[in-house]
């Protein structure tokens, strides 16, 4: 090892202080100044192995990215990252590093890794400020329109990594997306304080930038089968990532008193709708005084910590395991802890009870003890007798998992998928059973993370390319490719 | 974004428009929906399509200005356009050749009732319609639902037009007449749509009503709009708008409906104030 290791730990995040930041949605965490930037870039041992790059689920060149923050050439590092990823601002905000390149960074075997999550996110926000062009983002030059048409249904990030590496590959695509504002996740669910939405405008522009056409409130299965996008429409490969928007709740009295959401119905009053914006925006939201979230997950996370900044004087995270179970990332439970959230671990809600009107009074729970593993290797817990107790609240949102939208499949018979409805398709290639069919993110994987659906879709991808361009020229075998049941 | 082509006042605070729509005009069947937003700001609701003029490429949505986004919506004027309307949402009505139906319609529920009458007819079935209001000027649709049910009754609640009395006691009277029915249908308002199951449930006679909970995306994932049918949870604007009446929760539906009741109140007066000074 070349350097001398001077800052075992990484440079401090700046962060707003708890007890402003749990009133406000503005961002939590503002973000390395070019020094500190500078500062925690020079800590990279540039180590020969350059283990993190394997852990980058996009293949980011991380080392150079990071040896040109060190030496000041912001412009350079933007455009490593972007060689790479479409969203740096976005992943550098929500990627769970600490899982990821920072989980394999050299430096971490002794010390705190390299803080690549916060550079990445540094240099995307400069690039920002400075309006730097994202000069591997234009087409390259030798290529010219393929022709072919690629329709992606669904604008969240797998949808939105898919449809760019395609367009810069020549093709054309159209974005079909349900809701009146692309993004997915990262419109609808997770929250300003956490991913501003102005930045997600703005990495969405880029596309429009690329000549990909973004259709909004066009619900697929609805407006347009799978089939009919390829017969009538005339669409030559499909790529679909719809995500897992189809919310689960727990069999027990009263969960559809008032006050009780999913909390994909309450982070989207919040973040697409701006009800906490109420009455400026129209779409309205029950402000608890009292908020029970269930859950342990970052979906869990971003409820309650919405729950606090719409004024809730009590906000309790139930969490049904302890805390080393929880999948949230550490960082989130720190801050969501510093705001004020009431973390109440080793307890599950039994039943719900409402007043006269029909509205969400108390929630009775049972504490819980951990046992034996379960299939995900965590230990399930298990309700002790006689522990149960009652929780005055007026607000609970159950974040305790999700499903596959039904939407596509059911008006697709003959795409095969799993008896949990998400669509069964090839990790490397996300190719599906139907010919021209590609799928991935969270509708084939389940709830993941952002830069695993980004993954995929740039797999997919390259897999539609080579598929584009074995099809037989267009006009010749038409109605064997167009016509794929 | 689509544009309002024609617009018509068919009683007081309600309003029948005609949208360029064309690929939800080709593609919707009798008994779906569309969600809109009228601006920014603006609340996604639920409106069904009243009807639809494929060949013209429009829809047509009939609204009730009950609160704010109903009220803006309907200041708007042809010519004017709607920021979103997404569509045609919801599962068709099922509607079997030469099946012979009671349509019935309640207020507004009229415009929901009606394209389903016309369906039933243009696949070869039979319509007998009942439409009721509370007083004349509430009744909508009377010469679209003439057109395609016979007989087609009408009822108002304090009999200033057509005969006094309920809905209700008009299926009664065809019921007593001997008509037969293989399914009643019956849109309305929640006490209304549930009078009509408690005539039909002793008589075995298969009844389906359309339920319009508040719902946020419409397309299945929020879970806002979950009502409970037979004991399970469906969400309306993936597994309805229509469900068999007599399992249906209706009061579970009700309370849930007033869930917002002061806020919506509140943005009304703001509104109105607004408008005031404007
Ligand atoms: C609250 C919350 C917080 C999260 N926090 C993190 C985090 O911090 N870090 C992280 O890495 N991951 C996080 N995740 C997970 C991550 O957001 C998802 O794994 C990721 O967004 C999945 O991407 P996707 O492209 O598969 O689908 P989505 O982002 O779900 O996008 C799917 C899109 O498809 C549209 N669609 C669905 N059906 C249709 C149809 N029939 N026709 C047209 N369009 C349709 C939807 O409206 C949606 O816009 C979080 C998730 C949630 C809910
Ligand atoms: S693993 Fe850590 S030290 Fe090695 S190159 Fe990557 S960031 Fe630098
Ligand atoms: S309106 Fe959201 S699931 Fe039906």
């Amino acid at each position: 090892m070349a350097k001398k290791i001077t800052q075992k730990v990484k440079t401090p995040m700046p962060l707003v202080d708890p007890d402003v930041r749990r009133h406000s949605f503005g961002e939590v965490a503002t973000g390395y100044s070019v020094e500190l930037a500078r500062q925690e870039a020079s800590r990279c041992i540039e180590c020969k192995n350059m283990p993190c790059v394997a852990g980058c689920p996009v293949e980011i060149d991380i080392p150079t990215f990071v040896r040109q923050v060190a030496s000041g050439d912001f412009d350079g590092a933007f455009q490593t990252l972007s060689a790479k990823n479409l969203l740096p601002a976005v992943c550098g905000r929500v990627c769970p590093q600490e899982d990821q390149c920072e989980k394999l960074c050299t430096l971490g075997v002794r010390f705190e890794p390299v803080a690549i999550g916060r550079l990445e996110r540094f240099v995307a926000d400069y690039a920002s400020a400075c309006h730097l062009p994202v000069t591997c983002l234009s087409p390259t030059s030798h290529v010219t329109g393929t022709g072919r048409k690629v329709a992606i249904v669904g604008s969240g990030p797998a949808g939105l990594t898919a449809a760019a590496d395609l367009a810069k590959l020549g093709h054309s695509v159209t974005i079909f997306e349900a809701l009146h504002k692309p993004g997915g996740v990262l419109m609808y669910g997770i929250p300003e304080f956490r991913l501003p939405k102005t930045i997600v405008e703005s990495e969405i522009d880029k596309l429009t930038g690329l000549g990909v056409d973004i259709k909004t409130n066009h619900v697929i299965g609805r407006m347009f089968t799978i089939d009919e996008l390829f017969n009538e429409l005339g669409f030559d490969a499909l790529f679909i990532g719809t995500g897992a928007g189809l919310p689960h709740f727990p069999s027990i009295p009263g969960v559809n008193l008032i006050g009780v959401y999913s909390a994909n119905e309450y982070l989207t009053r919040s973040n697409l709708m701006k009800a906490y914006r109420f009455p400026e925006h129209d779409t309205p939201i029950v402000r608890g005084k009292n908020v029970a979230v269930i859950g342990g997950g970052n979906t869990a996370m971003d409820s309650v910590r919405t729950a606090l900044r719409l004024g809730a004087e009590h906000a309790y995270l139930i969490y049904r395991r302890s805390r080393d179970e929880m999948p949230a990332r550490a960082e989130e439970v720190e801050h969501a802890e510093e705001e004020g959230v009431e973390i109440v671990l080793l307890a599950a809600p039994t039943e719900l009870l409402g007043n006269e009107k029909s509205r969400v009074r108390a929630m009775r729970c049972v504490r819980m003890a951990l046992g034996e593993p379960d299939a995900s290797g965590r230990r399930s817990p298990v309700p002790i007798a006689g522990s149960e107790f009652e929780l005055e609240v007026d607000t609970v949102v159950f974040a305790v998992g999700q499903g596959a939208n039904p939407l596509i499949r059911s008006t697709t018979p003959d795409l095969p998928v799993t008896k949990w409805g998400y669509i069964v398709a090839d990790p490397a290639t996300g190719a599906t059973q139907k010919p021209g069919v590609f799928a991935g993110g969270d509708i084939v994987t389940g709830g993941a993370t952002v830069i695993s659906a980004m993954g995929a879709g740039r797999r997919a991808a390259r897999a539609i390319d080579a598929y584009l361009h074995r099809l037989p020229a267009r006009g010749h075998v038409a109605a064997d490719v167009f016509i794929s049941t | 974004m689509p544009r309002i082509l024609a617009k018509e006042t068919l009683a007081p605070d309600v309003v029948r428009f005609w949208i360029d729509a064309p690929a939800i005009a080709r593609k919707r069947r009798p008994g779906q929906f569309v969600i809109i937003r009228t601006d920014e700001t603006g609340e996604r609701i639920p409106l069904t399509i009243a009807d639809a003029d494929p060949a013209h490429g429009a829809i047509s949505l009939i609204v009730q200005a009950v609160g704010k986004s109903t009220h803006k919506l309907n200041r708007l004027e042809p010519g004017d356009t709607i920021l979103d309307v997404a569509g045609p949402l919801g599962q068709p009505t099922r509607i079997e050749p030469g099946m012979r139906v009671c349509c019935i319609g309640g207020g507004i529920g009229t415009a929901v009732v009606y394209p389903i009458a016309k369906g039933v007819r243009a696949a070869g079935g039979s319509v007998a319609g009942i439409i009721g209001a509370r007083t004349r000027d509430l009744i909508i649709l009377e010469r679209e639902m003439s057109a395609v049910a016979d007989p087609c009754l009408v009822t108002t609640d304090d009999g200033s037009y057509g005969r006094k009395g309920l809905v209700t006691e008009a299926l009664r009277m065809l019921l007593g007449e001997g008509y037969g029915f293989d399914e009643v249908v019956a849109v309305g308002p929640l006490p209304m749509m549930q009078a009509v199951c408690s005539v039909t449930r002793p008589l075995g006679l298969k009844t389906i009503v359309s339920l319009n909970p508040i719902m946020v995306d419409g397309t299945g994932m929020c879970g806002g709009c979950r009502v409970t049918i037979g004991g399970e949870q469906k969400f309306v604007c993936v597994d309805g708008p229509e469900f068999d009446g007599h399992q249906v929760d209706f009061a579970e539906v009700a309370a849930r409906l007033r869930a917002y009741r002061e806020d919506e109140a509140a943005a009304m007066d703001r509104y109105r104030a607004e408008i005031a000074s404007a």
